[in-house]
C-alpha cells in the first residue's frame, strides 16, 4: 500500500458499527474514556438490523417495538450523540502489533491507519452459503441467503424471485418468509433437514399462517435452471425424489462468524464457533484485542448482541485503567458430548467478566449438563434444547475451577440425545 | 454486406487468442459467439495453470502449442498487467508405484525440453511444504509451473483485438452457412455475417458446427465434467507450490493449488457425461476432493469453502487436439482442445495463423499495436481497492470497488452477464458468496443484463 493519507489515533477503535459494536462504543463514551473510533466498510451503519426491515428490534434497548432499519438509526444516533467517532466506508484490512495496535484500513480517500490502545473486533456474522453446504446442483440466478435477501427488498428495493423455496426452519428463516411478503412473493416451500423445526414448534405457525408448506427429513437433492433457477429435486425422509418448480431458494441460518479479519490478525479461532477465543472480559488471545456480538457465537439476536457490547465496552474500560485481571494462568473450557461450543473458552482466575457461560447444543438433548475439572462433576444443571436455543450455565460456577473443564451432556441413560440430529 | 478475412466461432480462451492473432497480422476479423460474453463455455471453469508441457506428449502439436502459447504469455503478460505466480509445481509420489512412475515422468520432462525439472527428496519436500502430508515419499519438482488469473488475459486480447478493428458479436450463434468456393455466407441468430475464411473454436459444440457447416466431423465431442473446490483465504499459507499428482492415461488427475486471488484450489473431477450444458456440482464429489485435499494438506481440514464450480472440458475420442485444415473450404477446425488449452491458447492461435498463411492468405501485419491493460485481480500485485477515488468497496470478501465495477460494465467489451462481471472483477465470488454484495450488484447492474439479478422492483 502506498503512503497512508492519514494517520489517527484512538484510546478505542471498535470494528464494526452493528449492535454490539455501537453500544460497546456508547458505554466507552459514557464512562469517559476520550477517544472512541468505530469503523465500518458499509456507508451505513447498523449492521444487519438495517436491512431487517421487519419488527421486533428494540424492546430491551429502547422499550419499544421497532422495526431493524428503525433501530439502527437509533442505535447510531445514541453513539454519536455520545461522542463516538463514526468512520463509515472504511475497511480494515490488517492490525498490527507494536506498542500500540496499528490498524490499516482502505477508504476512498486513500490508506488510513489508526493508532489503537484497545481494538474491539465486532464483526458480526452471515449465513453460510449454498457453496459450502456442498449443495448438489447447477449454479444459476436466484440462490440467496436471507441477508442478501433482506438487502434486495429493503436497502435496494428489488424483487430477486417470486416463489422461492426457503431452506431452514432457524428464526432467521421467519425473517425470510416475512421478506418474501412484502414483496408479494410467495415461497413454494419451506424445507428442513432434521425432523423437527429449529425453532419452538409455536413460531411455525407462520408458516403455516402464510400458507407456505413445510417439509421435514427433507433436503435439496438439485437444483435445476439456466440462467435462473427453475426448479429444485427434493429428496423425501422415504429417500424418494421430488421435482418442486421455483424460481429461487433462500439458504438461511447456518451462521458463521465474519472472523477473516480475526483470523488474519493471528488471533486464535475456536472451532466450534468459528470465532476468536476469548476470556471472561472478551480479551482474545491478544490482550489487547477484545471481540463482542456475533463474532463470538453463532447467532444471538441484536439484542443480545446489543448488551454484550455494553459488557465488553466496561472491560475494556476496565482494561484501560488497569483494573483487569491479568491474562494469565488461564484455564480452558471446552464443549463435550452434545454440545457445539462454549463461549468464553477462556478462565482466567479472580472471577469478574461475564456472568454466563454460553453454549449450544450440537443436536436435540434432554438430560443433564455437567461440567467436568479433573474428573470431578463441579457443576450440573437439567438441560433439554435443540440446535441454535440460547443455554446460559452461571460462570461464577467454574470459578473455582482450577484446571480445564469439559461441559457436555450427560450420558446416563436418563439422558437421551435423540435422532434426528448428527450428534458428535 | 463488407466481408471479413477470418470468422472465428467462439470466444473462448483459443477464439479469444486466435482473434488477437489475426488481427495483429492485420486480418479483419469478426468473432461470433453465442453466449452473452467471453469464456462463457468450457473456458470459464478451469485450474488457472500456466503450464510448461513437461508431461504432454513429445513431439505432439499440443506440446509445441503449449511452449509457444507459454512463452509468449511471459512476454506479453507485462505489458497487459497481467500476474504469474511463480509457484512451480510438484508432481507427487503418495505410493511406491507412483514413486516408480517418476523416473519416467523425468524423462518425458527431458524429451520435451523441460530440462529445470529435478527430483526432491522425502525432506526436500517437507522443507519446502511443511503442511503437506508426511505421505509423500518423492516427487518431481518442475520449477517452471505458474499460476496465472484465467479470465483476465482473454479480456485483454480481445480488447486488443477489438482496439485494431476485430468486430466481436456475442449472443450470435452460427445456425447455417454456404461457401460460394471464395466466401463463407453464415446465418447467426443475429443476422448473416461474411467472410473468406472460418475457423471452429466452439469448443464444446465444435463437432456440431463442422457436422451443421461441413456436412461432417472428423470428430466427436464428449464432456468431461470437472468439478472444483475453492477454499478461503486463509488457506494460502498452507500450500506454495503446485501439487499435482502422478497422471493417468486419461486425466491430469486432482490438482492442488493456490489461486492468483489468493485461495486454494483443489480439483477437477474427470466424468464422462453427454449433456454439453449442464455441469452440476455434486455433494459426493465435493466430498470427494475434500478429502484428498486433506490427505494432501491436512490443515486444510479446519479451512472454509468457499466456492464450489464445475466446468465441462471438450475432450473427444483421443487425446490429441483435433486440428484440421479443410483448404478447399477455407475452413480451419480448431477442437478437441482440453485442459491444456489455457497455457496453449497464444500458441495455438500462432500455429493456426501458419496454416493459414500457407493456404495462401496474405495481411500486413500491424505496426507497434496497442495494448490494453487489463485491472489486475491478483493479489501479489496492486488491487483498485489501494488507490484512493475508488468510491466504496461493494464485494468485502473480494475487495471489489465500485470504480471496477463501473468500469467493468463500460467501456470496451463491457461484462454482458453476471458470470462476466465476477470474472472481470471477481465481486460475488468471496467468502460470503453475495451475502453482501448481490443485492447492491442487482442494483448496479439494473439494465446492464439480458438475464438480471433482480426480477423487478419492489411496490
Amino acid at each position: 500500500m502506498s503512503a497512508p493519507f492519514d494517520v489517527r489515533s484512538a484510546d478505542v477503535l471498535i470494528i464494526g458499527a452493528g449492535p454490539a459494536g455501537l453500544s460497546a462504543a456508547t458505554h466507552l463514551k459514557r464512562l469517559g474514556v476520550g477517544n472512541v473510533m468505530v469503523v465500518e466498510r458499509e456507508p451505513i451503519a447498523g449492521g444487519i438490523p438495517r436491512h431487517c426491515g421487519h419488527p421486533p428490534f428494540g424492546m430491551r434497548e429502547f422499550g419499544l417495538v421497532l422495526t431493524g432499519p428503525a433501530y439502527a438509526r437509533r442505535l447510531v444516533d445514541r453513539a454519536v450523540k455520545a461522542g463516538v467517532e463514526l468512520q463509515l466506508k472504511c475497511s480494515v484490512v490488517s492490525i498490527d502489533y507494536a506498542d500500540d495496535l496499528i490498524v490499516t484500513c482502505a477508504s476512498n480517500r486513500g490508506p488510513l491507519t489508526i493508532v489503537a490502545k484497545r481494538v474491539i473486533v465486532a464483526t458480526g456474522v452471515r449465513e453460510r452459503p449454498r457453496s459450502a453446504r456442498l449443495i448438489s446442483g447447477e449454479r444459476p440466478l436466484g440462490i440467496l441467503n436471507t441477508g442478501a435477501l433482506q438487502e434486495y427488498v429493503y436497502l435496494q428495493h428489488l424483487v430477486p424471485f417470486r416463489r422461492p423455496v426457503i431452506v431452514g426452519t432457524e428464526l432467521v428463516s421467519l425473517s425470510s418468509l416475512l421478506t418474501c411478503r412484502k414483496i408479494g412473493a410467495k415461497p413454494v416451500a419451506m424445507i428442513e433437514s432434521r425432523d423437527r423445526p429449529t425453532v419452538r414448534r409455536v413460531s411455525m405457525a407462520l408458516p403455516r399462517l402464510l400458507g407456505v408448506p413445510v417439509r421435514y427429513g427433507t433436503r435439496i437433492a438439485d437444483i435445476k435452471g439456466r440462467p435462473r433457477v427453475e426448479a429444485v429435486t427434493l429428496r423425501l425422509p422415504d429417500g424418494s425424489l421430488e421435482d418442486v418448480a421455483c424460481d429461487g431458494v433462500v439458504f438461511t441460518g447456518s451462521f458463521r462468524p465474519e472472523s477473516a479479519l480475526a483470523r488474519s490478525a493471528g488471533l486464535e479461532i475456536d472451532g466450534g464457533t468459528g470465532g476468536p477465543v476469548i476470556d471472561q472480559f472478551a480479551r482474545t488471545s491478544e490482550p489487547r484485542i477484545f471481540a463482542a456480538g456475533n463474532v463470538l457465537h453463532p447467532v444471538e439476536t441484536a439484542g443480545w448482541s446489543w448488551r454484550e457490547g455494553r459488557r465488553v465496552g466496561a472491560f475494556v474500560a476496565q482494561d484501560l485503567d488497569g483494573k483487569l485481571s491479568k491474562p494469565e494462568h488461564a484455564i480452558k473450557l471446552t464443549p463435550g458430548t452434545g454440545i457445539r461450543y462454549v463461549v468464553p473458552q477462556r478462565l482466567v482466575p479472580g472471577g469478574g467478566g461475564f456472568d454466563h457461560l454460553q453454549l449450544r447444543a450440537a443436536c436435540e438433548v434432554s438430560g443433564v449438563l455437567v461440567a467436568h475439572s479433573r474428573g470431578r462433576a463441579i457443576r450440573q444443571q437439567p438441560l433439554t434444547s435443540g440446535p441454535e436455543r440460547r443455554i446460559l450455565a452461571p460462570l461464577a460456577a467454574f470459578s473455582e475451577a482450577d484446571a480445564d473443564v469439559i461441559i457436555g451432556v450427560d450420558d446416563r441413560p436418563s439422558t437421551t440425545i435423540r435422532s434426528g440430529s448428527a450428534c458428535v | 454486406m463488407s466481408v471479413a478475412d477470418v470468422a472465428i466461432v467462439g470466444a473462448g480462451v483459443v477464439g479469444c487468442a486466435m482473434a488477437r492473432r489475426f488481427t495483429l497480422e492485420g486480418a479483419k476479423v469478426v468473432l461470433l459467439d453465442r453466449g452473452s460474453d467471453l469464456l462463457s463455455g468450457a473456458s470459464k471453469g478451469n485450474s488457472a495453470i500456466l503450464h510448461t508441457g513437461f508431461d504432454a506428449p513429445p513431439g505432439s502439436i499440443e506440446l509445441s502449442c503449449m511452449q509457444a502459447g507459454y512463452a509468449e504469455y511471459l512476454s506479453i503478460r507485462e505489458s497487459f498487467n497481467l500476474p504469474l505466480l511463480e509457484t512451480g509445481a510438484m508432481v507427487v509420489a503418495w505410493s511406491e508405484a507412483e514413486r516408480n512412475a517418476l523416473d519416467g515422468i523425468e524423462a518425458q520432462a527431458k524429451t520435451n525440453g523441460v530440462d529445470t525439472v529435478r527430483r526432491l527428496t522425502a525432506a526436500e519436500i517437507r522443507a519446502r511444504e511443511p503442511e503437506l502430508s508426511m505421505r509423500a515419499l518423492e516427487a518431481l519438482l518442475v520449477p517452471g509451473e505458474h499460476v496465472i488469473d484465467p479470465w483476465s488475459p482473454f479480456l485483454g486480447y480481445l480488447r486488443q483485438a477489438a482496439a485494431h478493428g476485430a468486430e466481436i458479436s456475442f449472443a450470435t450463434e452460427v445456425i447455417s452457412g454456404n461457401f460460394d468456393g471464395e466466401v463463407w455466407t453464415l446465418q447467426t441468430t443475429k443476422g448473416v455475417r461474411r467472410a473468406h475464411t472460418v475457423i471452429n473454436c466452439a469448443g464444446l459444440y465444435g463437432d456440431r458446427l463442422d457436422a451443421r457447416l461441413l456436412g461432417s466431423a472428423s470428430f466427436q465431442i464428449k464432456p468431461r465434467k470437472g468439478q472444483f473446490v475453492v477454499f478461503d483465504k486463509a488457506a494460502a499459507k498452507l500450500l506454495k507450490t503446485i501439487i499435482l499428482p502422478v497422471p493417468s492415461e486419461r486425466t491430469k488427475g486432482v490438482v492442488l493449488t493456490r489461486t492468483a486471488f489468493g485461495n486454494v484450489l483443489v480439483g477437477p473431477t474427470a466424468e464422462e457425461q453427454d449433456d454439453r450444458e449442464r455441469a452440476t456440482v455434486e455433494e459426493k464429489a465435493l466430498r470427494g476432493l475434500l478429502a484428498k485435499a486433506e490427505e494432501m494438506v491436512p490443515a486444510l481440514a479446519d479451512v472454509d469453502v468457499t466456492a464450489v464450480y464445475a466446468g465441462l472440458r471438450p475432450a473427444t475420442e483421443e487425446k490429441a487436439y483435433r486440428i484440421a485444415v479443410h483448404a478447399n473450404r477455407n475452413w480451419i477446425t480448431v477442437g478437441g482442445i482440453r485442459s491444456t488449452g489455457l497455457t496453449a491458447s497464444l500458441g495455438i492461435a500462432q500455429h493456426i495463423f501458419k496454416l493459414y498463411r500457407d493456404l495462401g492468405n496474405e495481411h500486413t501485419a500491424i505496426v507497434n499495436p496497442q495494448t490494453p491493460r487489463v485491472p489486475n485481480l491478483a493479489e501479489n500485485r496492486p488491487r483498485d481497492w489501494q488507490s484512493a477515488g475508488y468510491g466504496e468497496i461493494v464485494c468485502h470478501c473480494e475487495m471489489v470497488t465500485l470504480r471496477e465495477i463501473e468500469q467493468a460494465l463500460s467501456g470496451p467489451l463491457p461484462a454482458g452477464d453476471f458470470g462476466g462481471l465476477r470474472r472481470r472483477t471477481r465481486c460475488g465470488m468471496g467468502r460470503c458468496q453475495g451475502f453482501y454484495c448481490n443485492a447492491q450488484l442487482a442494483a448496479l447492474t439494473e439494465g446492464c443484463f439480458a438475464s438480471p439479478l433482480a426480477v423487478g422492483d419492489a411496490a
